[in-house]
């Protein structure tokens, strides 16, 4: 008697551990959804009739509009159920590479220009070129640079998913204040630094502008290294260019406005980010990208107080254009509902609802206007007007081992620590490297 | 990432094996063994699946070089030669050394302390008690925003105070100078409550006879605590530094979210196990990454070694 007992108790501890084990793999199948699951907690799989796939990305702000087009998706295809799963920017990629490496990636996720060469060349993704042409997709919808970005050797990897460009954003309020004109598009780098001289005030302690951080080279230096004359890798993609005296001069440009304290210091920019201090009124001007424009119009204090512009020029104008794709894991065992879940993030109606929430711009050409429209308060049409000098977003095969060299040299430049030119010359020579050692 | 179990010296249980001895030949009791084995089977398999294995597995891929996405290549000591060549894999020992040596010695003072108030009969203990140990069930994450925001240098709680009194504070989180000490204040505060409550148990096993000879003696409370508290807590305290010192030694969640990896103060303040992440995860030198994971045991192991050997010479078992 009493051994069956013990019997019992093992199987039930057995059979307790193998749900454990099944239900991390099927974890998308229970709660979690929002209004839309209802009470799904017993889908741990006995009947499979509904699909559910997970969709990995990693901007909150975006959430709102993500979950819109899932559930119009959902709606349309009631067999498939979306799960939305964010991760923070800062660990994404970490995270995105563990589960690659283990084999546990979302059945979709956002993928961007750095690193997607290196998910395609490692057979991480699913190949799209033959689902497009057999979905009689036209390519033409999407603007020609971003369908290359998500292309190698000749193989489409993502659905182009939205496109930025990066603007200058202003406090009217502090222009005001200081009976100053607003930017406009006859600002270059000398007007910039003029008027943030007048607007800094050390007293208060507010800035006239915020300068970069290592980290943000998307909004910054990448921006002024074009605008120099300069270039970040060659074309040919064998060689840095930030030993050159153009590159050094488009750093220089934020190594000055905290040497001349203009901006705050990398210190006080690391304990509170640039966009808070903007947020909170302690700078007046910070370049930022297309996609912070959703965060400011929900801002209480930003969402009728700033407005933005067209960066100032350098010795030319040019502004970063990147764009994001949604991509299939190659592992995913659910290749037809992922597929056809990238194919509606890819449409007009998706692209819509993209544009009329103001989340993005979406790549979905003509929709554009849109999302241009969604917020009459700032004058969004710059971030397309952009378009005629936006230089894309420089990237190699293993761009983001030099992207870390960066990250880990530039503050000391940034800060001083170190001047500028030898920041420079440290992460070209090591970027050098790293280039020969790609394939 | 914290083993908390741990083998104390016990009296010899001699005799009582050598009974086991004898009764193992009665099939009755062979039966009790089979199911006993039975039961921790579970957890001995996850052990060795989830522990033990990997120990090894590190050790081999201390030995390789990674590629992306799990592909490696056996590249002999390459990544030790590069290690002890590596400035910031010093520093990280340093900023290791220096957080644990600071950290361990304040946080053990004020746990006994603490623990010593809260062992009168005081009114509302049982609140302080609860107040001590909050931040040990509190989510570190959580902890360590908090704390971000009270260092903050220009908008923090901590600063502002100061600010108030005429002291211009510090940049608690971003000086290089300042940084780690800032990280060494959380950690105290984090290990009061944890440890306070082991200490309490401590004082309460000790006998009361004790201090009632000791009151007839003439001893006050300070001699009290001196040659009887101090003497009879040490088992307690031997117990608490060896689990903190392999805590501390693995300090990662403080740096993580406190200084974060792109913070200009990560040099200085970077641990053995932060670097041991940033390789593995971020850079994705997994080969690099596992010897340093390597170095870190053997560092831990020589140090508990030691600690185990010192304790007779301090630790009385009454």
């Amino acid at each position: 008697m009493k051994k069956w007992i013990s019997l019992a108790a093992i199987a039930g501890l057995v059979l307790a551990m193998a749900a454990c084990s099944s239900s991390t793999g099927a974890s998308g199948g229970s709660g979690g959804n929002g209004g839309s699951g209802g009470g799904g907690g017993g889908s741990g799989g006995d009947k499979q009739e509904k699909v559910t796939i997970t969709y990995g990305l990693w901007d909150q702000n975006q959430v709102p509009a993500m979950q819109e087009i899932a559930n119009k998706f959902q709606e349309a295809n009631p067999s498939i159920t979306v799960k939305i799963e964010v991760t923070p920017w800062d660990q994404y990629w970490t995270k995105l590479e563990t589960a690659a490496t283990g084999g546990t990636l979302p059945d979709v996720f956002w993928m961007n220009g750095v690193n997607i060469i290196k998910y395609a060349s490692n057979k991480m993704l699913t190949p799209l070129s033959d689902k497009v042409k057999s979905g009689n997709i036209s390519l033409d919808n999407y603007p020609k640079s971003l369908v290359d970005l998500y292309s190698y050797n000749g193989t489409l990897y993502g659905m182009p998913k939205d496109f930025d460009t990066v603007g200058l954003w202003y406090n009217k309020k502090m222009f005001d204040a200081a009976g100053l004109k607003y930017p406009d598009e006859t600002w270059d780098w000398s007007k910039l630094r003029d008027a943030a001289t007048k607007l800094t005030d050390p007293a208060k302690g507010v800035w006239g502008m915020a300068s970069a951080l290592a980290a943000s080279e998307q909004t910054t230096y990448y921006n002024t290294i074009f605008q120099a004359g300069g270039y970040v890798i060659s074309p040919d993609k064998k060689s840095s260019g930030y030993d050159k005296p153009e590159a050094i001069e488009g750093m220089k440009f934020w190594s000055d406005l905290i040497k001349d304290k203009l901006s705050p210091t990398v210190a006080q920019m690391t304990e509170t980010a640039p966009r808070n201090l903007f947020e909170s009124g302690k700078v007046a001007m910070l370049t930022d990208g297309s996609w912070a424009q959703i965060e400011f119009s929900k801002n209480e204090y930003t969402k009728d107080k700033v407005d933005v512009t067209v960066l100032p020029q350098g010795k030319k104008r040019a502004t970063v254009i990147h764009g994001l794709g949604n991509v299939i894991a190659a592992n995913s065992k659910h290749q037809k509902e992922a597929w056809e879940f990238v194919k509606f993030l890819g449409s007009k109606d998706a692209a819509d609802i993209q544009a009329k929430t103001g989340t993005t711009i979406p790549a979905y050409n003509g929709t554009q206007d849109a999302w241009v429209k969604s917020n009459p308060n700032f004058h969004l049409q710059i971030f397309i007007d952009e378009l005629q000098y936006s230089v894309p977003y420089p990237v190699s095969k293993d761009a983001p081992k030099w992207q870390e060299v960066e990250k880990s040299t530039f503050n000391k430049g940034l800060s001083g620590e170190i001047p500028m030119e030898e920041a420079a010359k440290q992460v070209a020579a090591k970027m050098n490297e790293l280039l020969k050692q790609e394939k | 990432m914290n083993s908390t179990e741990l083998d104390l010296p016990r009296q010899p249980v001699l005799d009582e094996r050598k009974q086991a001895k004898k009764r193992r030949f009665n099939p009755r009791t062979r039966g009790d063994y089979f199911w006993g084995y039975l039961m921790i089977a579970p957890t001995v398999l996850g052990l060795l699946v989830f522990s033990i294995w990997p120990v090894f597995q590190t050790l081999y891929f201390s030995f390789t070089s990674w590629g992306s996405f799990g592909n490696y290549e056996w590249t002999g000591t390459d990544n030790y030669k590069a290690m002890f060549a590596d400035p910031m894999f010093w520093m990280a020992l340093r900023n290791t050394f220096i957080y644990t040596c600071v950290t361990i010695p304040c946080a053990i003072a004020l746990s006994i302390v603490a623990a010593v108030l809260l062992n009168q009969k005081i009114r509302g203990v049982t609140l302080y008690r609860t107040l001590y140990f909050l931040p040990v069930v509190t989510m570190p994450s959580a902890v360590a925003m908090v704390w971000k925001w009270l260092y903050n240098a220009d908008y923090g709680l901590i600063n502002y105070l100061l600010g108030a009194i005429g002291i211009k504070g510090p940049s608690w989180l971003t000086d290089p100078d300042i940084a780690l000490y800032s990280m060494v204040i959380v950690a105290v505060w984090a290990a009061i409550g944890n440890n306070m409550v082991i200490f309490l148990s401590g004082l309460q096993g000790i006998p009361v006879s004790y201090y009632e000879a000791a009151a007839i003696d003439g001893a006050g409370s300070f001699k009290n605590f001196i040659f009887i508290t101090l003497p009879l807590l040490t088992p307690t305290i031997f117990f608490v530094t060896i689990i903190s010192l392999i805590g501390a030694f693995q300090v990662f969640d403080l740096v993580f979210m406190m200084i974060g990896p792109n913070s200009i103060v990560i040099e200085q303040t970077q641990s053995v196990v932060f670097l041991f992440y940033k390789n593995a995860f971020m850079l994705n030198n997994k080969g690099y990454a596992a010897a340093i994971a390597m170095v870190l045991f053997v560092i831990i192991l020589l140090v508990t070694i030691v600690q185990m050997k010192l304790q007779k010479k301090w630790v009385h078992y009454s």
